[in-house]
């Protein structure tokens, strides 16, 4: 394993590869802007290979598509660099100079051949071996792109160690053009896990476990701090359902909405004594709220978000917050105010300049770098520092070798049967953003889109006789909705998806399952199994 | 000699040095000093159709009029912008520009062009004469929410279908007819909706005289508008937008030419970013829900006592791992980080974690 999860490289080296390698992301939908990128790389002479079960938009400009079924990423990884490894097309001096475990990786891939993979992956053994010559030939300018296509399932952080296991093969860390890419799915979903708003890491990734970073942060903050690990997203919600959550405080997040199994979800929140909602709607989360702190939208905010690509960027506001609302800044001070543990630092500047403090990440951005030159890329140890295009440059930034993980494939963890015979995944379209609740009051918008839709395949629209927008029921094992179907050749056969945007109509996370990644617990949002009845 | 190699040139008498694979107009802009262009968009490229950056070369004893923007640079080029006959020949060709559509101050203020060169032309040769009015266009009839066009301003530069087709790779647009009867078209009933149309906008900030506009910008309002500099509210991609203001509400958004998204944006951030915090459902008061389980209006000051009792009521019966906070990511860093040091350092817990898995 490698790094954290961000771009190793830049948005603008797409343009630069030899080869892109774009996987569980239907980037025209969800990053149109970095799909143009791809696009430019194309037209500067890339391969694109697209994998995808879904036959995307972006398969338009790829040079190879490979429609690989739902949840089978590992071995088609696997078989892949089993062919580069058995026909010695890796970067051996990289391997042997920055790499670990390759002797492991090389017997553990030896079952995974093209013939073996090819069949669960429902793939031609030629798919395998001309995306293994084509990769290693682009590298060390190879780009693997993937987004939560590859991540929304119980084996996510395996996939993702089974892309990491390619980069490094052939060489592609620490190179330009290259890398291993997760393109992330909100504004500021980057600087969030920066700020050490996770439950095992402190501010810019230190993790609470490793030694002396507790004994640190209690001299920065002159305060006694917690040794236990926290719970996670996933985990607390059980913990309220067992009763042993007494007081929830939620800032701008739809969870009833945006989290699988939705009736789970509610119920858990409903079980908290007591529980706070700081956001600029009253969303269905909000409503189940005892108390709501009215907040600031990021016209009104001031501070940064971090993007995809580590770039720390200032978000400036435009108008002042309406009514008796504050901003999030506002209301965060006056909780510390309200405790008689006033905040020293009160203004974002200063917060800023004492959260870069305490990581080498960002020690070298202040706000005042960030007026004169723009946006800035961590890691930026020091003020001189010109901030990181490409991470690993000279070595891993663990400071270690990059280590191979082997990896074995798992299936979904609810496969399809005779009852619940289709697979759905979720996710999102272009004109629709997560819960809707900023789209979903854009004028013009229900043009584009006005209501959710199951798309399908049409030979399996043909087979239960359901025509286009037909009102269908699609029920899974823990509930069900009715919305419209279009039929599409972008779902393949036996596969069905659907977005989120439209929760008023249409509870899609009703349908979702509770498995999750059983490493970073990541819902699985790519697969669970459902079945369809025409209604009319 | 490599390409990136550097050349000595000389622009209005001043000495540079620039890479051999430069063209003209990059010297020119090197060397601060500027030439007008109008169908020049740096994302698209040279395109040479308008002749606008006209300039005049001396190289080897033999003087040429060159096009700026598609011309490479050479060694020991003398380059004159600003010649008499040159300032002669553009203000003319604005002349006859501007004789063939309908243009007025209005419309070319409220281009999203950050830096408008057609109108920058027009103010810096001031052009006079103009031939008859041509007929009007015929009007279009488009009812998509988000684009309006009027052929009467187009002058044909190219530089939407150019934008659309080689930098969005959208196709959506292309220009039909020719000469003064040219005008944009999508294919088959010029009708946005039914194209491959994916509304990015990136037709409207690249023209220059508002023939392309955004339904959705307010604006015409006679009012004091500031533009600020800040970043899209949608996915990870981070792309530079300027939402502009009247001091009490946000009228609309630009792209950022300046951030390294360079101008780029989609459907979300062109045309989706603002409506919602302008919306009337936004949250104005601290609520409190009463027994019968509906929401009253209640000041700050009580909220913050709530919470403080809610939270000490927590800490001291349960401890405090009884307590969970979610951060988000839709709100700054630094409210993040204000959040989960609370928790930790007020608080005494380590449960804290925000959405990055749903």
């Amino acid at each position: 394993m490698v790094g954290r999860g961000a771009m190793t490289n830049s948005i603008e080296e797409l343009t630069g590869s030899k080869l892109l390698l774009v996987t569980g992301s239907n980037t025209t939908e969800t990053h149109p802007v970095i799909s143009l990128r791809m696009k430019k790389a194309v037209k500067n002479g890339a391969k694109l290979i697209v994998i995808d079960p879904r036959k995307i938009e972006l398969t338009k400009w790829a040079s190879r598509y490979i429609q690989i079924r739902i949840g089978t990423d590992i071995p088609f990884y696997n078989a892949v660099a089993n062919y580069i490894i058995e026909n010695k097309l890796y970067d051996k001096e990289y391997v042997d100079t920055r790499t670990r475990g390759f002797e492991e990786l090389k017997k553990h891939l030896e079952r995974y051949t093209p013939e073996y993979s090819a069949k669960i992956c429902g793939v031609s053994v030629d798919d395998i071996i001309y995306t293994a010559k084509e990769y290693a030939a682009a590298s060390p300018k190879a780009a693997v792109c993937y987004t939560v296509g590859i991540t929304e399932h119980s084996c996510g952080t395996h996939n993702v160690q089974a892309l990491a296991n390619l980069g490094m093969l052939c060489g592609n860390f620490g190179r330009p053009n290259a890398g291993i890419n997760p393109l992330r799915g909100q504004n500021n979903v980057q600087g969030t896990s920066d700020s050490g708003s996770l439950p095992t890491d402190l501010p810019g990734y230190q993790k609470i476990e490793a030694p002396g970073i507790v004994e640190k942060f209690e001299k920065i903050w002159d305060a006694e701090l917690p040794r236990k690990r926290g719970l996670t997203k996933i985990s607390a919600m059980d913990q309220m359902i067992k009763g042993k959550v007494k007081f929830l405080y939620v800032v701008g997040e739809n969870t009833v909405v945006s989290d699988p199994n939705a009736n789970h979800a509610e119920h858990a929140l409903k079980s908290v004594d007591f529980m706070i909602v700081q956001d600029i709607f009253m969303t269905e989360t909000a409503k189940l709220a005892d108390l709501v702190l009215p907040a600031s939208s990021f016209a009104e905010a001031d501070g940064t978000f971090a993007n995809t690509e580590r770039r720390i960027q200032r978000v400036r506001p435009s108008i002042s917050t309406p009514g008796n609302a504050k901003t999030d800044v506002e209301i965060l001070l006056s909780l510390f105010k309200v405790m008689g543990r006033k905040h020293k630092a009160e203004k974002p500047a200063d917060i800023w300049a004492e959260m870069s403090s305490t990581s080498p990440l960002f020690s070298g951005i202040s706000y005042e770098r960030l007026e004169n030159e723009g946006g800035i890329q961590w890691p930026c140890p020091e003020f001189s520092h010109p901030g990181t295009p490409y991470l690993h440059k000279n070595q891993m930034e663990s400071g270690e070798a990059g280590i191979f993980s082997p990896v074995d494939h798992i299936e979904p963890a609810e496969p399809t049967d005779d009852e619940f015979p289709f697979t759905l995944s979720t996710g999102r379209r272009r004109s629709t953003y997560h819960t809707g609740t900023q789209t979903g009051k854009a004028k013009g918008f229900d043009k584009l889109i006005d209501q959710e839709f199951v798309e399908i395949n049409p030979k399996d629209a043909q087979e239960l006789k359901i025509d286009e927008l037909d009102v269908i029921k699609v029920e899974s094992r823990r509930g069900s909705v009715e919305v419209k179907a279009r039929i599409s050749d972008k779902s393949p056969v036996g596969a069905v998806f659907m977005s989120f945007a439209f929760p008023e109509t249409t509870r899609t996370n009703n349908l979702t399952s509770d498995a999750v990644d059983f490493i970073t617990e990541t819902p699985e949002y790519k697969a669970c199994a459902v079945k369809l009845s025409l209604i009319r | 000699m490599l390409k990136t190699d550097l050349i000595k040139i000389q622009v209005n008498g001043t000495p540079i040095s620039i890479p051999q694979d430069k063209r003209v107009l990059d010297a020119i802009n090197l060397s601060e000093q500027k030439v007008p262009t109008l169908c020049f968009d740096e994302r698209i490229g040279p395109q040479g159709t308008c002749r606008m950056c006209l300039v005049e070369v001396k190289l080897k004893q033999q003087v040429s009029y060159v096009a700026s923007c598609t011309a490479m640079v050479e060694e020991n080029m003398e380059v004159f912008t600003h010649s008499d006959s040159l300032i002669e020949y553009r203000k003319t060709l604005l002349e006859l520009t501007l004789s063939e559509i309908k243009w007025d101050q209005k419309s070319m203020d409220n281009t999203t062009l950050t830096n408008n060169e057609f109108k920058m032309a027009v103010e810096e040769y001031k052009p006079t004469n103009f031939f008859p009015k041509l007929q009007p266009r015929e009007k279009v009839k488009d009812e998509n929410p988000f684009i309006s066009r009027d052929y009467d301003k187009c002058i044909a530069c190219y530089r939407c279908t150019n934008i659309c087709n080689d930098w969005e790779q959208a196709s959506a647009i292309t220009i039909d007819g020719r000469g003064q009867d040219s005008k944009i078209f999508s294919f088959f009933d010029n009708k946005l909706m039914n194209s491959n149309c994916t509304f990015c906008g990136q037709c409207i900030n690249t023209c220059p005289t508002g023939a392309l506009s955004n339904k959705k910008l307010e604006l015409d309002k006679p009012v004091e508008k500031t533009k600020t500099k800040t970043v899209c509210p949608y996915c990870g991609v981070g792309c530079g937008i300027e939402l502009i203001s009247d001091g009490k509400k946000v009228l609309g958004a630009t792209p950022d030419f300046s951030a390294p998204s360079k101008g780029s944006l989609c459907v979300k951030g062109q045309f989706a970013s603002w409506d919602f915090v302008n919306s009337k459902e936004r949250l104005t008061d601290p609520l409190l829900k009463n027994k019968h389980g509906e929401f009253e209006k209640i000041s700050w000051e009580k909220a913050l006592d709530t919470f403080r009792e809610k939270l000490k009521g927590s800490i001291d019966n349960y401890g405090p791992d009884s307590t969970v906070w979610w951060a988000s990511a839709r709100v700054v860093t630094e409210s993040n980080y204000l959040l989960q040091k609370f928790a930790r350092t007020v608080v005494g817990t380590n449960n804290i974690d925000n959405c990055s898995r749903t």
